[in-house]
């Protein structure tokens, strides 16, 4: 099986890339799920703070 | 915001059905040896690039044509992947030449425009991250994506379009009834991949606009703490 090598790096690098591709999406879909909760959590406590001083 | 489960279980599934094919299922090709086996994910690959460069095509038309922003977001995602999938295309080619021709990489029409399609669609996505204003930057990646199309059947067509004295692609490959059945499960493995994360970047990409639209929200409410 000459050559098997050049097969093993071959498919490694697919994996490396597809794999490096997913995982780029998940952090940036953690990251943009905490900013958006974070942000949609200060709003309701300004629109809840407003409600209360009758604004 | 999360990806469907159902559709990352038949992505996983068809890739297990790919892999099972590539490696046990399908004879070794005599000429080539092992070596071979790179085909089954290097073509698709390419054929799924071109797809997404031809969606950036299809979808930057739309955005001029319309003005609206998701034919833009659906023209940045789909850019991305082709520059993934080219990535792959041009990684796994000089591995598998090596041993067949002798050279990581020859200066022929394919390899060549491939490295120049890949080329413009970085450039295309360097744009898109670094243009400063956001209106002008759509518009001007729009031109770009359409005007970089004309690459696509430059690459596609390029071992009939230059003359064969250049050419080290063949023009035509005759393979076993097995080695095509595992050829084309592999298309609809990496097909299927692509969809999934086309589906899961766009669903970022809108998150991305809704975090811009609540942080305008805030900086109105808040003004104080701007800058």
């Amino acid at each position: 099986m000459e050559n098997l090598s050049h097969l093993f790096a071959a498919y490694a690098a697919i994996w490396i890339i597809l794999f490096g591709y997913i995982w780029r999406l998940r952090s940036r879909q953690k990251t943009l799920q905490q900013e958006i909760a974070l942000l949609q959590q200060r709003l309701a406590e300004d629109r809840e703070k407003r409600t209360a001083q009758g604004v | 915001m999360s990806a469907r489960p159902f559709f990352a279980a038949l992505v996983f599934a068809a890739m297990l059905v790919a892999l099972y094919m590539v490696f046990i299922y399908v004879p070794t090709e005599q000429q080539m040896g092992v070596v071979q086996r790179i085909f089954y994910f290097h073509v698709p690959s390419a054929i799924t690039a071109f797809l997404a460069f031809f969606l950036v095509f299809v979808a930057s038309i739309q955005y001029l044509r319309t003005q609206q922003e998701r034919w833009d977001r659906l023209a940045l995602c789909a850019a991305e992947l082709g520059v993934v999938f080219s990535l792959i295309v041009l990684i796994t080619g000089p591995i598998w030449a090596k041993p067949i021709w002798g050279a990581w990489w020859r200066w022929e029409p394919r390899l060549t425009s491939m490295l120049v399609m890949f080329t413009l669609y970085v450039a295309y996505l360097m744009v898109r991250a670094y243009g400063a204003h956001p209106l002008q930057t759509r518009r001007f990646a729009a031109v770009l994506g359409i005007l970089g199309f004309a690459n696509v059947p430059l690459v596609h067509y390029s071992v009939h379009l230059w003359s064969p004295e250049l050419q080290l692609h063949p023009r035509q490959v005759s393979l076993e009834p097995a080695m095509v059945y595992t050829k084309y499960v592999s298309y609809l493995a990496i097909l299927l991949l692509f969809s999934y994360l086309l589906q899961w970047r766009l669903q970022l990409e809108e998150g991305t606009q809704r975090l811009a639209w609540l942080r305008q929200q805030a900086e109105d409410l808040f003004p104080a703490e701007r800058g």
